[in-house]
C-alpha cells in the first residue's frame, strides 16, 4: 500500500481502486483538541476538492476536502463516537472514510511523504 | 483541511510576547495585537484547568483609563461619565467596581466596560478593538470635568479558577479579603497593582494591573506555582460563552442595546424612569421605553440536542422546514465543562423562554437546539 499526502493536510493510503483517506497529524496538531467529527454518507458521490467531512476543535470548524473524485464505500464511526481518537490516532486508527476511485489518474499530483515532510517543514 | 492565517507583521505586542513564545504560545492577530491563542498545553486543557486550579491571562491588549476630577472630588467624575453610560455611577462605592456599557444616540452599544472607583479618581477598563474610540469618547464629552488618562504604562494579567485566591495570596495577603468587584490599588510581590476580585470566565478570580516594564516577573511569580497555567484566548473564549458573558462586535455591538441583550441587570434603577437620576445617558428614550415596553427581540442562551457545535453566524428558524430566519447565533462553540455544543443568540421575544425549540442551519442541515438559563456553568463568585 502506498501512502500519498496532499497540501491541505491529507493523507489517503491506497489499496487497489479504494483510497483510505484521514487528516495528518501535523493537521490534528494545528487543529487542537477535535471534539465532533461529521462523516459523508456511505453511498455519497464525491468529487475532487469538494468538502467531504467536517472536523471540529473547541475553537473552529474546518473542513476535509475529497481527494480524489469516487463513491464513499465506508465511513469511520468509531472517530464520530470519540472524536479525540483523531488527536491520538491521526495517521492510524483515525482514518475518515474510504473512497472507490474513479480516476486513478489524480493521484498524479499527490505528494509522497519525503514531499508531503518538505511541504510542512 | 483548511489553513489558519500568517500573523502580520504590523501588529502590536504586549509586554508579556516573549513570555508567550518562550511558553509554546501559538500567536495570533487578535483586536490588533499579536495573542496566544493557546499554550502547548491545548484549549481544552487550558479550559479545563482554569475551571479546576488556577489560569493566568495575558489581558495587556485591553485598555486602561483613569478619569481624574479636575476638582478632585470623584463624584464629579462619577456624574459625568453617567452622561455615556446608563449604570449608576455615582453609587459606587470607593474600592468597589461595576459593569458598564457606553452606549449610542440609538442606544445601541459602543463598548462594555468595568468603572472602579478609586476614591479619589475612576478607572476604567475597556474592550481593545475600542479602546481609541473610547478614549476619544470620553476627552469629547467629559473633558469639562475630568482628565482622561490613557494607563499605556500598565499591562493587565488575570488569574481566574477556585484556586485563583491560594495562589494570589502567596504574593499579597490582602486578597483574601477582597469580595466580588472589589478594586483598588494593592501592593503584589513588592509591585504597585492595581486588583479587582473580577474576571471574564465565571469563575473567583482577579485581575491585576502591573506596571508595564514589571509584568514579566509578575506573571513569572505566578506561574512559579504549579497551581498555575498560562491559558490563552481560546480557552478564554470557551470559558466566558460557558459563563454566559457578552463578547463586544459578537454578542453585544451598535445594533444592540443593553435590554435587547438581557444586560437589565446591569442598569440600576437610579437611572431608569421614576429613579433619581433616570435618563441623561445616549438613547436613554430607547433603552428607558423598553425598560416599560419590552424589546422585539432578546438574547438569549442555546443548547443544541446533538454534538455538533452551532456556531457564530448560524441562522435560527423556528421550525425545522421554515424559510424565514428569526434570529442568528452570535457566538457559539464546543463547551468542554459541559461536554457539549453551547451558544448565544438573539431572538424574537415571543421565543425567547427558556425551553423554547428553535433550529439552527448547519452546513444545511436544521439543527434543533432550545433555549438554556445562562450561565451555562454555574458562577462561583466570592460575594
Amino acid at each position: 500500500m502506498t501512502t500519498l499526502y496532499t497540501s491541505d493536510h491529507e493523507w489517503l493510503s491506497i489499496d487497489g481502486d479504494v483510497a483510505t483517506i484521514g487528516i495528518t497529524d501535523y493537521a490534528q496538531a494545528q487543529l487542537g483538541d477535535v471534539v465532533f467529527v461529521e462523516l459523508p454518507k456511505v453511498g455519497r458521490a464525491l468529487k475532487k476538492a469538494e468538502a467531504a467531512a467536517v472536523v471540529e476543535s473547541v475553537k473552529a470548524a474546518s473542513d476535509v476536502y475529497a481527494p480524489v473524485t469516487g463513491e464513499v464505500v465506508e465511513v469511520n464511526q468509531a472517530i464520530a463516537d470519540e472524536p479525540a481518537l483523531v488527536n491520538t490516532d491521526a495517521a492510524g486508527k483515525a482514518w475518515f472514510f474510504k473512497v472507490k476511485m474513479s480516476d486513478r489518474g489524480e493521484l498524479g499530483g499527490l505528494m509522497d511523504e519525503a514531499a508531503y515532510k518538505a511541504h510542512t517543514a | 483541511m483548511s489553513a489558519p492565517g500568517a500573523v502580520s507583521s504590523l501588529l502590536k505586542r504586549t509586554p508579556l510576547y516573549a513570555l508567550h513564545v518562550s511558553l509554546g504560545g501559538k500567536m495570533v492577530p487578535f483586536a490588533g495585537y499579536e495573542m496566544p491563542v493557546q499554550y502547548a498545553a491545548g484549549v481544552l486543557k487550558e479550559h479545563l484547568h482554569t475551571r479546576s486550579a488556577a489560569g493566568l491571562f495575558d489581558v495587556s491588549h485591553m485598555g486602561q483609563i483613569a478619569l481624574v476630577p479636575k476638582s478632585g472630588r470623584v463624584a464629579d467624575a462619577a456624574l459625568a461619565l453617567e452622561r455615556l453610560v446608563p449604570q449608576d455611577i455615582l453609587g459606587i462605592a470607593p474600592g468597589r467596581q461595576r459593569y458598564a456599557q457606553f452606549t449610542n444616540d440609538a442606544g445601541g452599544i459602543l463598548d462594555d466596560l468595568m468603572v472602579a472607583n478609586f476614591g479619589e479618581h475612576l478607572v476604567l477598563v475597556v474592550n481593545a478593538a475600542c479602546k481609541n474610540a473610547d478614549e476619544a469618547l470620553l476627552r469629547a464629552g467629559l473633558s469639562d470635568v475630568c482628565e482622561v488618562q490613557p494607563l499605556t504604562d500598565r499591562a493587565l494579567l488575570a488569574l481566574q479558577g477556585p484556586k485563583a485566591a491560594y495562589v494570589l495570596a502567596k504574593l499579597c495577603a490582602d486578597v483574601e479579603s477582597m469580595r466580588f468587584m472589589d478594586a483598588g490599588p494593592r501592593v503584589v510581590d513588592g509591585l504597585d497593582c492595581y486588583v479587582s476580585r473580577s474576571g471574564y470566565t465565571g469563575e473567583d478570580g482577579f485581575e491585576i494591573s502591573v506596571p508595564a516594564d514589571q509584568a514579566e516577573k509578575l506573571a513569572d511569580a505566578l506561574l512559579s506555582d504549579k497551581d498555575a497555567l498560562p491559558i490563552g484566548l481560546g480557552a478564554r473564549d470557551s470559558l466566558r460563552l460557558e459563563a454566559g458573558l457578552c463578547l463586544y462586535g459578537h454578542d453585544i455591538d451598535t445594533e444592540t442595546t443593553p435590554v435587547e441583550a438581557a444586560l437589565e441587570w446591569s442598569v440600576q434603577k437610579v437611572r431608569r424612569m421614576g429613579g433619581a437620576r433616570a435618563g441623561g445617558f445616549p438613547g436613554a428614550e430607547n433603552i428607558l421605553g423598553q425598560f416599560e415596553n419590552g424589546a422585539a427581540r432578546r438574547r438569549v442562551g442555546l443548547r443544541a440536542e446533538g454534538r455538533a457545535p452551532v456556531r457564530e453566524g448560524a441562522a435560527l428558524f423556528a421550525a425545522p422546514g421554515s424559510s424565514e430566519p428569526i434570529g442568528k447565533v452570535t457566538s457559539g462553540g464546543f463547551g468542554p465543562t459541559l461536554n457539549a455544543p453551547v451558544a448565544m443568540g438573539y431572538v424574537p421575544t415571543s421565543l425567547s423562554a427558556v425551553d423554547a425549540q428553535l433550529f439552527a442551519d448547519v452546513r444545511g442541515q436544521r439543527l434543533p437546539l432550545r433555549v438554556a438559563a445562562m450561565p451555562f456553568v454555574p458562577n462561583t463568585y466570592k460575594r
